[in-house]
């Protein structure tokens, strides 16, 4: 979230779209409903389903999945062409007036650069062109053809009503009636806000369509603003935390780059992704970057990190340049054989991943394999699962009991990114110990083992740091999110030149803010973003609990710890114009007062950029300094187009001739089946959750009250595909794709109706995903036997939320 | 000074009873007749009051477990009325969170191992487990490490181990793991934020 869940309330209108927020977040729901308490807000539900979120709505309007981009591609046409966008906020904190460079182009769903056999764009045409001091050229009258804003309404032109009603299914005063009341925001004292969760993140264009809404958003002045923003409504308790310390292939904690093999050297890797700007008013914190990578491998290697030895960064692994290693690819790899081990934490993947047939058959090829939960599941039992034989499966496994949440001490980071400290209530029973106690005895026994036999390539496992046990050899939280903050490795005295002081550190003092960091490796941050989430004298913020409110916004700043330095709105200078007063005075976020700024922690302390001398732009970390509506940074394009998903009901995309995002990855495996606008498989189908059980089902399948309230699989199917199929409520039915199939009963329901898509009648069924065959014994299994190998072509999201399937009795 | 109710019950817990309440100066009247209610719950009264934070979705809502001062058991779990997002209210999950304890019978409590070919789970202990990980972990990492690509460039990686794993687990918990997977140099390294 750029904002946080308090902070809904501060809004005029709020879009739900790729969310059932009152089923899956009820809480955050209290705060959407709140904001029409307190300020008459809207609230508008688009989403395939009529849910309970619909219900307390001032209006749902049904669209069919996948289709998004074309939806809000159509609502940036009619802000521009009805004049809504916010023309001050656009002019100034955007690159609307940035010029595109001449061999940048688009033609029939193709950018420029495209290379069909690779999938992937060649981007040197995607660039902004700049002046002969290198910095980018701005037509601050929006009037030049080829500035960012012109390019930007010829490229939605193309999404006019009939197009995007013909698409969506959604039908053209729907679709006017939410442009409009949405567009209404785009003026200084209005906020709109998005709240979104995987409705949008699953599917094969889910970077894009949020993206999407960004563009729109910057369009309307809602980014950086109390009540607006782009809000995420994450689905796990700690995935902010678990992302932001990037268990994740691609990224080391803090969202630094994973190293690649074409960058031999730190200097290589350093040079590459430490951005340059020629602009004196760009912040560009990035140029940072080697601060926040070296106190990195500092955290890990301690003082056998040297400048000599490039602080370990040759002992670290490189992945191969372009390649990626998802989930996805992961059990690609492990249905060829390939991989023989795997450790499964806290989650349940033979029921959670797309194409769960082909994940359970990989498990088989497992040598071993490791799992790590407070409850027995479907993953960590499939060598007796559905059709599967025990005698002929070699796996050896191992399930850990680990102590449940309120067993332990920690700190949990929710979607608005508050870092909250939990206590410790109870001991775990019997042999239970927690998740990383597990992981620090494991790895002491891997690192004995090295020590004693050696080994291959053992110098990044014998020189890791790994001292964070408590006097009696147990894990020991504190000492771990100590390490994540940082400490300064000998005596620093830092020197701020604005304020014209300096203050001394001592060695072994845990660093106050990641803005004292250094490169030459004399501090040390486990990960750079939670450095300030303790006090130079160790007071540990996550921990505090105060109440108070001096803004009346619910900013909270002294309850927990929120990163970046406890900033609660991100982006918050764009609240502000150029000379820092605030744009909406009722919603004081921030302001310029005398020699400073007031209100919440500003993104970053230099006055607003009317100050030509000392002012910065405010989005300090991207390089040019503005929000990016020219966007070169994503795979399939710098602007969004409408893709169909891999499996749909149609033959031909309406906007151009590219069906599918052409930037994804296929996966031609042999149980990666797809049968796009097939017969046999006639109706678009989509997943979700339900509010008492939790995703996979993992955790709230084995509690008896939540199982009791939802205790089987079940498919929603509405009242005339219903009819047509001869199906009643409750009876039992089949549904299968051309991966496989699961029996469940049927709901029948007047909660989907069906799409004018193209001129045909295209109806859409859903199941949620929260079941497995391994308890209750009768619930189901999983509804990613269902659905296919495929991903997001920016982050390999799976394509969850729009496949095709068909419906029988059963 | 503001008495929320969990504030009352920490007050309440400490000091014994309603009468040393007065001596803070605090206007009793309001609290009295919920003093009485009180009065029926000595063993919340009593208990230990341990804040936690939900573990389903990213809300992130407060509860407070009540901890029985005696046997060290958690009996009750509910929600942190001082709690700026939740203000005391949960969903059903949350609401539910009582069962995720030994309460709940399904909970694992040993190491359970299952042999090749085997129908069937057994009892270990940690130290032969711990061992056994080890080994296989460092025999697989050991036969299978690439140190250079086919192109020649040294990436000194593990390919044939792959960690899936968590979202659901503490941050101290989630940066060790973050960690030991770069050691190890495993390249496979995913969970539930993709999925
Ligand atoms: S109680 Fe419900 S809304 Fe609150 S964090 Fe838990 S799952 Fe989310
Ligand atoms: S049933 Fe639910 S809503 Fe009704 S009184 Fe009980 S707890 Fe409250």
């Amino acid at each position: 979230m750029t904002n946080h869940y308090c902070d809904i309330k501060n809004s005029d209108c709020i879009l739900i779209m790729g969310s059932n927020a009152a089923e899956h977040h009820p809480i955050a729901f209290k705060w959407i409903l709140r904001a029409r308490e307190l300020n008459g807000a809207k609230i508008i539900h688009v989403d395939p389903r009529y849910t309970r979120t619909s219900a307390r709505c001032d209006y749902h309007v049904p669209l069919r999945s996948g289709t998004d981009i074309a939806f809000l591609g159509g609502m940036i046409h009619y802000i521009i062409e009805n004049n809504k966008y916010f023309k001050d906020y656009v002019v100034n904190y955007t690159n609307a007036p940035f010029i595109v460079g001449p061999d940048f182009n688009f033609q029939d769903g193709l950018f420029s650069g495209y290379d069909p056999e690779k999938r992937k764009y060649n981007k040197d045409t995607w660039v902004l062109e700049k002046d002969d001091a290198g910095i980018p050229k701005r037509d601050m009258t929006l009037s030049d053809p080829r500035c960012v804003f012109q390019m930007l309404k010829a490229h939605y032109s193309r999404y006019t009503l009939d197009k995007v009603s013909s698409i969506t299914g959604v039908s053209k005063e729907n679709l006017l009636k939410v442009y409009s009341e949405y567009s209404a925001t785009g003026v200084p004292d209005k906020a709109g806000t998005e709240c979104y969760a995987l409705g949008w993140t699953h599917h094969t264009v889910g970077s894009q369509n949020i993206r999407t809404m960004a563009i729109i958003q910057l369009l309307l002045g809602n980014m950086g603003i109390a009540g607006g923003g782009i809000n995420a409504l994450r689905g796990e308790p700690n995935v902010q935390g678990s992302t932001d310390h990037c268990i994740l292939y691609g990224n080391l904690p803090g969202y630094l780059k994973m190293h690649v093999a074409s960058l031999d050297t730190l200097e290589k890797y350093l040079h590459k992704y430490t951005p340059e700007s020629k602009d004196p008013q760009s912040a560009n914190y990035y140029s940072n970057y080697p601060k926040f990578h070296v106190s990195f491998l500092k955290s890990m290697f301690d003082d056998k990190a040297t400048a000599e030895n490039e602080f370990g960064y040759p002992w670290l692994p490189k992945l191969d340049d372009g390649v990626a290693y998802s989930l996805m690819h992961l059990f690609d790899k492990m249905y060829e054989g390939k991989v023989k081990g795997l450790f499964s934490v806290a989650n349940d993947p033979a029921v959670s991943s797309p194409n769960a047939g082909k994940v359970r058959k990989a498990l088989e090829k497992l040598d071993w394999l490791v799992g790590e939960n407070i409850f027995n599941n479907e993953t960590y039992e499939f060598w007796r699962g559905p059709g599967v034989d025990p005698k002929k499966i070699k796996t050896e496994v191992f399930l850990l009991p680990a102590s449940a949440t309120m067993e332990k001490e920690g700190s949990q980071s929710n979607s608005g990114r508050w870092v909250q400290w939990k206590y410790k209530a109870a001991e775990a029973p019997g042999d239970a110990i927690p998740v990383g106690e597990m992981t620090l005895k494991i790895m002491d026994a891997v690192k004995e083992l090295y020590a004693k036999e050696g080994g291959v390539h053992p110098e990044p496992i014998l020189n890791l740091k790994w001292d964070y046990t408590d006097s009696k050899g147990r894990f020991d939280a504190l000492k771990v999110s100590k390490q994540i903050n940082g400490y300064f490795l000998q005596d620093t005295v830092i020197e701020d030149k604005a304020k014209g002081t300096t203050t001394t550190f001592k060695k072994g003092q845990l660093v106050p803010t990641f803005g004292n960091l250094q490169a030459d490796g004399s501090t040390s941050s486990g990960n750079w973003i939670m450095a300030g989430s303790f006090t130079a004298d160790g007071e540990n913020k996550m921990m505090k609990r105060g109440k108070e409110d001096p803004t009346g916004l619910g900013l909270f700043p002294n309850w927990s710890f929120a990163w970046p330095v406890n900033r609660r709105v991100i982006y918050n200078r764009a609240s502000c114009d150029i000379y820092g007063k605030p744009y909406n005075p009722k919603r004081k976020l921030l302001e310029w007062v005398g020699d400073k700024w007031v209100g919440d922690v500003p993104d970053g302390p230099w006055p607003p950029m009317a100050d030509k001398e000392k002012g910065k732009y405010p989005f300090i970390m991207k390089t040019d300094g503005v929000g990016a509506l020219f966007g070169p940074g994503m795979v399939e394009g710098p602007f969004p187009e409408h893709y169909e998903p891999l499996e749909g009901p149609l033959t031909k995309n309406p906007m151009s001739s590219q069906l599918i995002n052409p930037a994804i990855e296929i996966f031609k495996g042999e149980l990666d089946k797809v049968a796009n606008a097939s017969e046999k498989y006639p109706y678009v189908c989509t997943t979700y959750s339900c509010t008492e059980h939790w995703c996979s089902g993992a955790l709230t399948r084995w509690q008896a009250w939540l199982l009791e309230a939802m205790p089987e699989l079940y498919i929603e199917i509405g009242d005339l595909l219903a009819k047509e199929k001869g199906i009643q409520n409750g009876q039992r039915v089949k549904v299968s794709s051309i991966r496989g199939s699961v029996e469940c009963v049927a709901m029948v329901t007047k909660r989907f109706t069906p799409f004018q898509v193209e001129g045909k009648t295209v109806h859409q069924v859903g199941l949620p995903f929260n079941y497995g065959w391994l308890f209750p014994k009768d619930g189901g299994d999983s509804t990613n036997l269902l659905t296919p190998t495929v991903g997001d072509a920016n982050t390999f999201c799976p394509e969850y939320k729009a496949f095709m399937v068909n419906v029988e009795r059963a | 000074m503001d008495i929320t109710r969990r504030g009352f019950l920490h007050l309440s817990g400490a000091v014994g009873s309603g009468i040393a309440l007065s001596t803070l100066g605090i206007n009793l009247k309001p609290t009295r007749a919920y003093a009485d209610e009180l009065n029926k719950m000595n063993r919340v009264k009593a208990a230990k009051q341990v804040t936690t934070i939900c573990c389903y979705c990213s809300v992130g809502c407060g509860l407070v477990c009540s901890v029985d001062k005696m046997t060290g058991k958690i009996f009750n779990i509910e929600g942190d009325a001082d709690h700026p997002i939740n203000e005391g209210s949960l969903c059903a999950k949350g609401a539910g969170f009582f069962d995720l304890t030994e309460a709940n019978k399904h909970r694992l409590t040993k190491v359970l191992y299952r042999a090749p070919m085997s129908d069937k789970w057994e009892e270990k202990d940690w130290d032969w487990t711990l061992k056994r990980i080890a080994r296989l972990v460092k025999d697989t990492r050991d036969a299978g490490f690439v140190k250079t690509n086919a192109k020649g460039e040294v990436v000194n990686r593990c390919e044939t181990i792959g960690h899936l794993g968590s979202s659901n687990v503490d941050n101290e918990e989630c940066w060790l793991m973050s960690v030991k997977c770069r050691a190890l140099g495993l390249v496979y390294i995913d969970h539930q934020a993709r999925v």
